[in-house]
């Protein structure tokens, strides 16, 4: 517009009106209400159906949950208490059976004079994990690390740990946060070691038995330096040879030797005490270990090109994960005694998580390979390029990049298989939610209790599952960002 | 390391070629691993054989054929207790195929209405939908089951309540159908003039009627193509596109309105005698608790796989149908949803597979599946483990992949068709 | 990453050592060498086995592998429990998971024969029965023409029942369920007319119910159910020591040797079979390649089989079974012990 014309309009406002307050139907709680539940019939109508079910879901339980009763030592002492309180015929939870049975629920039959030892596995558990599924960020580190200090130490007093462990892993917990601050790399070392310390703390035993293990491959790697000049392949041939010769031949007398000279035991707690949280955590944690390097191999030959590898590893692949996991157990259980020499008998739980862990690499396997083909080609290339040969390309080229990439789809398939731990109850293992109960209901005290134990299962898995299914759709979306 | 030998001229074959060249490298590792492999089965074999022998067992499937001697509740083919462990089996198989496909139909719809709700933009609605996934997926299904079962249980009136002058419980649906907390009661379908059966062998008969009412859907539906090609065909020649619904509509209903009419099917209402309902077919809660967790789990996957795949769907495409005038449902059904099938057809697959393996767990709840009868009972009663097992084993194999064959199948077929 | 993976391996490798046990020899040197029994028993069934909150198992099956433990290695708390499934009881025997399977398993012919189980004698003898809820108004279980009956799967009571009804031509639906507790839940809902099991186990059963009073056990026991220990084919000794161990029980009962009196019988008993036993006169435990003491100790772990039905499953506790068809034989029971000479 120009001045020119300015002349020319008869009448132009020359102050501007006061502004109007908006609506009242386009601010506030009443414009979200309309925008976000009221726009249109259809939404209308379900915003009225969610609130029926809400209301629904309320009415149902609210009462029942409201009346719950934690004090009493059996379950018609819960009803008399409910009965008397809120009136006959009042319905209400007994979870004093939780209060009373806890421990069963997370320890199962551990001693219960030894419960921190557990809690000290988990919590170091934690540092150790650190440097593989925390790494992405300081902050998640730092609180993770803090909190698990905090709740394990905690635990571990309560639970009447002796001094010397209760010092022995707040040393462990703080040093693992100072290198989490500086560099989370150093941790390294620790989580290498975790495996076998994890293993000692819950079954307990001389702590030579797992030195001499790691002495196996020590040897291996001073075999493959000595001879990795003559020729690669017959390094890692003889390393590998070293180490089982060890393990098979030496390392069990040279472990009771060495515990008759100084003896480095603690309590031995066998796995038939086992149960609960406890025996889910350790088939869990146990089964996606060990099922790792066996689904890398996996992963690697099923892309590989020579047929029969490739063929192998695909039936092998598909076979597993063809069959339900229930079956797998059974095999654990009922058949895993013909497969093996004649006399050789060793323990279920030990069993189970051989067949848990077998399951569990069909299924990291393919995960695994998702991350392999998610890798650029010009990664491959890359590594061709600078003359690389397949092991070291894979070692330090392709599978640093393919794991990272691959960490949400183990943290799901973890996720997965620690839901899949209930399963075995079906092979007379002590599971928290259904062998568990059923003992407890064995007692006469107990008879009948029947909502709660699952209310309370139920909400510890949730707690978990949920948690780490969280965690890893941020990394998921933090590796997104990463590769745009 | 690696030098490249094609570059000088065939060099003589020496043994060290095998492990440093590289084109014999392969095969050496081939033949090695292929060795180790054989060794390890040959050991667990043997092993296998070994044990046998001094537990004093066999390995032969005659047991098979022994007569079973128990009783299944639910038996899709005639089945008694004089019949032999193979029919006891296949009695199972047909149970778990019976749950595994209702529990993939429901789950799909379930899973794809709660996979778009969540992302409605009715907030209420969509943070429920939110809560529903994350609290079905993230407890163990074994939990799911045997808490829906106990529900029906507790819940549910027991058949007696029906009885009586004033009975404390009645039956629903004008009379039809009577939920109990053994099984759910719904009428049969009765023939006044019943064609007789076909005999298939095996005391398995089919009704000459569902022969006929499947032959008149099954024929109906490609009059129904014909039809729709021929209106095609005239849309393409005229431009104008001729009505059609209502001869689509004939071809499907008619002749079946045809049948009902002429075998005068009608409805046969359960009705309460002695212990338990009779008449009508009793669906029991074993079956519809397993039914449901399988389906309200496997949903919640569903629902995330179709809510993942609804958002690889770009932007672009919903702003431009929107742009073309379709309303938002038209969109949904007739842009999105069938790109986003692309992304979500493949782990739909795995998650069929993992329903039909879950349907496992079915012994938790009392429902003789394959894992309850051959893998159970028959397991138990003849101590034949080993046979059992890798026998219950295979058939879940070969299950899982017809089922991975039929899904891929059909995945081919929705696949963009690049040009 | 890759070396945390590799030591994890290791730490199987560990476990593996530490765990597997190559097994030669007869079974009695194997238990001696491990200075453990390994028992079979059941995952949870109140009086017969079940582990309390600190999983100290008790029960009338457990108080036999006590007393076989204390004859055999001299201290009745050297066993480990191992809790099998109806599916997993039998494998666990014959691959020799267990040392003896007290799990109340019937005593029949073919897994005598078939299953290669040597039983080695009848610790209960129980039979199948009904229960049912009183207002149900049935005295008989041959009205329950039509009903649907709970079942534990996997058992002898299927086979059982379904020649029950067969036999007389009535028709039933089966609902199977996977365990005791389940069988309860569902009976006490209705969602069954009858339950059905063992008698011991519907008395146990009943006795735990809030209004056992409205619930009554039908007269009709459809079948015989010898519940006894087994042992695996093939080590007749180890056979012989799991047998008369049990006969000891049965028979301390009838001399009247109890847990608390047997010292003094030792010293004063004139009774020579009562010495025969406690090994005071001849030395009857080298036969079998233990000590003169087995059949004292065994005695001492928990008393003679009256004390033991008494503490377990007896009139006094709330289970609350009565001895019935076991008795002593000279009570008109069943209980009838070898000699011991």
């Amino acid at each position: 517009m120009s001045d020119t014309h300015a002349q020319t309009v008869a009448y132009v406002r020359d102050t501007m009106l006061p502004a109007a307050a908006p609506p009242l139907r386009e601010s506030g709680a009443v414009r979200w209400l309309r925008e976000n539940l009221f726009s249109g019939p259809v939404n209308t109508i379900l915003t009225i159906l969610g609130l029926l079910i809400v209301w629904f879901l309320v009415a149902t339980f609210w009462d029942w949950f409201a009346h719950s009763v934690w004090n009493a030592s059996s379950l018609s002492e819960c009803r008399e208490i409910i009965a008397a309180t809120w009136g006959e015929g009042a319905r209400g939870a007994c979870f004093a059976v939780i209060r009373e049975r806890w421990n069963q629920y997370v320890f199962g039959f551990y001693p219960q004079s030894l419960y921190w030892r557990p809690t000290m596995t988990f919590g170091l558990l934690m540092v150790a994990l650190a440097p593989v599924l925390f790494s992405a960020s300081l902050t998640i580190r730092r609180v993770v690390l803090v909190i698990t200090a905090v709740v394990t130490l905690w635990a571990m007093s309560v639970l009447g740990a002796p001094v010397g462990w209760l010092l022995f892993s707040a040393a462990v917990l703080v040093a693992g946060l100072l290198a989490s601050e500086r560099n989370i790399a150093w941790l390294l070392p620790f989580s290498a070691i975790y495996p076998l310390l994890g293993v000692w703390f819950l079954w307990g035993g001389s702590l030579w038995g797992p030195i001499f293990v790691l002495v196996g491959p020590l040897l291996g790697w001073v075999a493959w330096r000595m001879l990795s000049g003559v020729s690669p392949l017959l390094a890692t041939v003889a390393a590998l040879l070293v180490t089982l010769l060890f393990w098979m031949g030496l390392a069990g007398e040279a472990a009771r030797d060495a515990e008759n000279i100084l003896s480095l035991s603690i309590e031995s707690v066998r796995s038939d005490r086992f149960g609960g949280f406890l025996l889910s955590l350790t088939i869990g944690v146990a089964g996606i270990a060990l099922s790792l390097p066996l689904g890398i191999m996996l992963a690697l030959a099923r892309r590989s090109d020579m047929f029969l590898i490739k063929s192998l590893a695909v039936i092998f692949i598909e076979f597993i994960r063809g069959v339900p996991l229930i079956t797998l157990l059974f095999v654990a259980s009922l058949l895993l005694n013909y497969f093996l020499p004649p006399g050789t008998s060793f323990d279920i739980i030990l069993r189970v998580i051989i067949m848990v862990t077998i399951f569990a690499a069909a299924y990291m396997a393919e995960v695994i390979r998702g991350g392999l083909a998610a890798l650029p080609r010009g990664q491959y290339e890359a590594a061709d390029a600078l003359g690389l040969d397949y092991w070291k390309a894979q070692r330090l080229i392709v599978l640093p990049q393919a794991l990272k990439i691959s960490i949400p789809g183990i943290v799901s398939t973890f996720i997965g298989m620690f839901k899949d731990t209930t399963l075995v109850t079906f092979v007379g293992l002590y599971d928290p939610l259904k062998s568990m109960s059923d003992a407890v209901r064995a007692n006469i005290a107990w008879k009948g209790i029947y909502w709660e134990p699952f209310v309370f299962v139920g909400a510890i898995f949730f707690l978990i599952c949920f948690g780490m299914s969280r965690y890893s759709m941020y990394l998921e979306r933090r590796l997104q960002r990463g590769h745009r | 390391m690696m030098t490249d030998v094609s570059a000088s001229a065939d060099p003589p074959f020496r043994l060290s070629m095998l492990v440093n060249d590289r084109r014999y490298r392969s095969l050496t590792f081939q033949v090695i691993v292929f060795i180790l492999v054989m060794a390890g089965l040959w050991w667990l074999i043997d092993n296998t054989v070994r044990n046998l022998a001094l537990m004093g067992k066999s390995f032969n499937f005659g047991f098979l054929f022994q007569r079973a001697g128990y009783d299944i509740p639910q038996t899709p083919i005639p089945y008694t207790s004089d019949d032999t462990h193979l029919r006891a089996a296949a009695v199972g198989l047909l149970n778990t195929l019976i749950v595994s496909i209702l529990g993939c139909i429901a789950a799909t719809v379930l899973g794809v209405i709660v996979g778009v709700a969540r992302l409605s933009r009715n907030w209420l609605f969509a943070r429920l939908m939110t809560i529903f996934v994350e609290i079905f997926r993230n407890m163990p299904l074994l939990l799911w089951i045997l808490i829906i079962y106990a529900i029906f249980t507790e819940i549910l009136p027991p058949p007696n309540a029906y009885r009586g002058e004033n009975p404390a419980a009645s039956m629903i649906l004008f009379d039809h159908v009577a939920l109990t907390n053994r099984y759910t009661s719904i009428p049969t379908l009765a023939m006044t003039h019943d064609p007789g059966s076909l005999d298939l062998g095996a005391r398995v008969t089919f009704n000459w009627a569902t022969i006929a009412f499947v032959v008149a859907l099954v024929g109906g539906w490609f009059l129904r193509r014909v039809l729709l090609s021929h209106a095609q065909s005239v849309q393409d020649r005229t431009g104008e596109r001729p009505l059609t619904w209502w001869r689509s509509l004939a071809v499907m209903v008619l002749p079946s309105l045809f049948l009902i009419w002429y075998f005068g099917l009608h409805l046969k209402a359960p009705t309460l005698q002695g212990f338990n309902f009779t008449g009508g077919l009793n669906v029991s809660n074993g079956l519809v608790a397993l039914w449901l967790a399988l389906t309200l789990y496997t949903a919640a996957f569903i629902a995330e796989i179709v809510r993942a795949g609804i958002l690889a769907v770009s932007r672009g495409q919903s702003e431009a149908a929107f742009a073309l005038g379709l309303r938002p449902n038209r969109t949904m059904s007739l842009v999105i949803l069938p790109q986003a099938l692309r992304v979500i057809i493949p782990p739909l697959i795995s998650q069929y597979l993992n329903l039909t393996k879950n349907s496992s767990l079915a012994i938790a709840v009392g429902y003789m599946d394959l894992r309850g009868t051959l893998g159970g009972t028959t397991l138990n009663q003849t101590g034949r483990e080993l046979e059992a097992i890798v026998l219950m084993m295979l058939t879940y194999l070969v299950l899982s992949l017809i089922i991975s064959a039929a899904m891929n199948v059909f995945n081919a077929r929705v696949k963009l068709k690049e040009r | 990453m890759k070396k945390t993976v590799f030591l994890g391996t290791a730490a199987a490798a560990t476990l593996l050592s530490g765990m597997v046990m190559a097994q030669e020899g007869s079974t009695l040197a194997q238990v001696k060498e491990r200075d453990e029994l390994n028992c079979g028993v059941n995952t949870g069934l109140v009086g017969f086995a079940a582990p309390d909150a600190n999983g100290n198992w008790t029960g009338f099956d457990v108080a036999f592998c006590r007393a076989l433990a204390a004859a055999v290695l001299g201290d009745a708390n050297k066993v480990r429990f191992v809790p099998t499934t109806g599916q997993t009881r039998f494998t666990a025997l014959s691959s020799g998971e267990v040392d003896v399977l007290a799990r109340n398993s019937t005593w029949t012919y073919s897994r005598d024969t078939d299953l290669a189980l040597d039983f080695v004698g009848v610790n209960y003898y129980d039979g199948q029965g009904f229960m049912v809820n009183r207002e149900l108004g049935v005295t008989s279980a041959k009205e329950l023409d039509g009903a649907t009956i709970c079942i534990q799967t996997g058992t002898t009571t299927e086979l059982n029942l379904a020649d029950y009804f067969r036999a007389n031509n009535m028709n039933y639906t089966p609902v199977n369920i996977d365990s005791n507790a389940e069988g309860e839940q569902q009976y006490m809902a209705g969602a069954c007319d009858a339950y059905t099991t063992d008698a011991s186990g519907l008395a146990a059963t009943r006795a735990a119910f809030a209004d056992p009073e409205n619930h009554i056990i039908l007269p009709e026991i459809i079948s015989k159910e010898p519940l006894g220990p087994a042992v695996r084919h093939g080590d007749s000794n180890w056979g012989d020591i799991a047998r008369w161990t049990l006969n000891a029980l049965i028979a301390a009962e009838e001399y009247g040797i109890t847990s608390r009196n047997i010292e003094e019988l030792v010293r004063s008993s004139t009774n020579p079979e009562v010495q025969r036993l406690l090994g005071a006169t001849d030395d009857l435990g080298a036969m079998m390649g233990l000590d003169a003491e087995w059949a004292r100790r065994a005695i001492l772990a928990g008393g003679n089989y009256g004390e033991i039905f008494a503490a377990n499953i007896g009139e006094q506790t709330p289970i609350g079974l009565a001895r019935g068809l076991n008795a002593q034989w000279t009570q008109g029971g069943l209980l009838y012990a070898p000699p011991f000479r």
